[in-house]
């Protein structure tokens, strides 16, 4: 899954490393647009929706935090 | 606020759009990003044209042309117009009413009431439920809602926050008292702590228009504008909406007895298609039963893009049809607000030109 969310990531931002332990948003490496473009790759790619109160900064900070959304959403590890 | 109202109707819905359209690859050398990037964004957001006014073109003008139709069609008389309702934010003047225009170019008569309400996104409701307060007065029979903006002459064009998916457009609304029993359900509710999420900060009393709030600066985003300009704090409203607008439905819904698969269409405000997605994920409602294809054919156009949605998604339908539709709209204030009511089958229900 992880290798998955940062192919995803480099898709959407080709000029950062989101295998660097920081957080995008306050790296300035995903903007409000960038992460509704990851929800809407994310909701295609695992067919799932993720919950309009959960598009908050904090669940898309890091690859971790994005797994444990998915996570939620009931993508398991392996996916 | 629960809401009640008793035999009222729509009789008919005339949307009027700019003629003008312009594709979002034209506009996407104003931005600062690069053009793949504002690509994605097209894609996930629903962007695709938008319909915006000519230079100098008002709100009244729209509305003129299209109460002008709907005289001319013999599907309206002057005399029969006891009330006009005109929500907007982009008016001609700051005084007089631009409601207070338009009956004076049309030469309508003195025997009425027209006001205008400054609402956005919510308008459309708040007009209506205007319009059936102001019925219940016995000499008030027939009430147009005149809902109508321009804001694209107040947005940007190097905001590519605000200034894709901006529209212009009208409405006129006719309500009338209905012979028929009928019951119309509605809920507001109004939060002025978030009015700066979406504003117009210079060009007011507080802060008049000069040369200062006609200079550009660039916000974290790498967007520019002035304070003259629209601003849209996007991740506010977004999670706004998403907090609000569910359990509003529910609880109209459930206020009416009504349950989710008996409403037939949810005709919705369209900010973005994304963001109507995401509602009616969460409400369980299928994208068929909540269009989300205004953004991508007009632009939003605030509180006008609920009957641009009505005519263009179900237009011919209601002409044929009784259907219980549940509105909602939500935004500008901040403010959001519904009705669940029944509609059809309808005098007139088109889009036209300007």
């Amino acid at each position: 899954m992880k290798d998955k969310i940062t192919t995803i990531l480099k898709e959407i931002r080709p000029e950062f490393d989101f295998t660097e332990n920081v957080n995008f948003i306050d790296e300035g490496m995903l903007d409000s647009f960038d992460v509704v473009t990851l929800v809407t790759t994310l909701d295609k790619e695992y067919h799932i929706s993720i919950d309009g109160l959960d598009i908050i900064p904090d669940n898309f900070s890091s690859i971790d935090s994005i797994r444990a959304l998915l996570k939620k959403n009931g993508v398991h590890n392996e996916s | 606020m629960n809401l009640k109202f008793h035999n009222k109707e729509i009789e008919g819905i005339l949307t009027i759009i700019p003629a003008r359209e312009v594709k979002f690859e034209e506009e996407m050398e104003h931005y600062n990003f690069s053009p793949a990037k504002s690509l994605k964004l097209k894609m996930a957001m629903g962007y695709n044209k938008h319909c915006i006014v000519e230079d100098g073109v008002c709100v009244s003008d729209l509305l003129i042309h299209g109460l002008n139709h709907l005289f001319d069609k013999n599907l309206l008389t002057r005399d029969e117009i006891d009330a006009m309702v005109l929500v907007t934010q982009s008016p001609d003047y700051f005084m007089p009413a631009t409601s207070s225009v338009v009956q004076g170019k049309l030469g309508l008569k003195q025997d009425m009431i027209c006001m205008d309400i400054n609402q956005g996104c919510a308008g459309y409701i708040i007009g209506l439920i205007q319009a059936f307060l102001l019925l219940e007065q016995d000499e008030v029979n027939k009430v147009l809602v005149l809902n109508a903006d321009v804001l694209s002459r107040k947005v940007s064009k190097r905001d590519r926050n605000s200034n894709p998916l901006i529209g212009d457009g009208a409405s006129v609304t006719v309500v009338k008292k209905s012979k028929e029993q009928n019951v119309i359900y509605g809920f507001f509710k109004m939060d002025g702590a978030g009015a700066e999420s979406i504003m117009i900060p210079a060009g007011g009393f507080r802060t008049p228009s000069a040369a200062s709030t006609a200079m550009m600066e660039e916000d974290k985003a790498g967007n520019f504008r002035s304070p003259d300009n629209l601003v849209m704090k996007g991740d506010d409203v977004f999670n706004f909406v998403q907090r609000e607008v569910p359990p509003m439905i529910e609880h109209l819904l459930e206020k009416a007895s009504c349950k989710k698969e008996d409403v037939d269409y949810y005709m919705f405000h369209q900010p973005n298609r994304f963001m109507l997605q995401k509602l009616a994920d969460k409400l369980g409602i299928s994208y068929e039963k909540m269009p989300n294809n205004i953004v991508a054919n007009f632009g939003n156009s605030s509180g006008v893009s609920i009957p641009t949605n009505i005519g263009f998604n179900i237009g011919s339908k209601l002409l044929t049809e009784q259907l219980n539709i549940c509105f909602a709209g939500f935004g500008v204030g901040l403010t959001w607000a519904s009705l669940l009511m029944k509609i059809g089958k309808l005098k007139f229900n088109e889009i036209i030109n300007f």
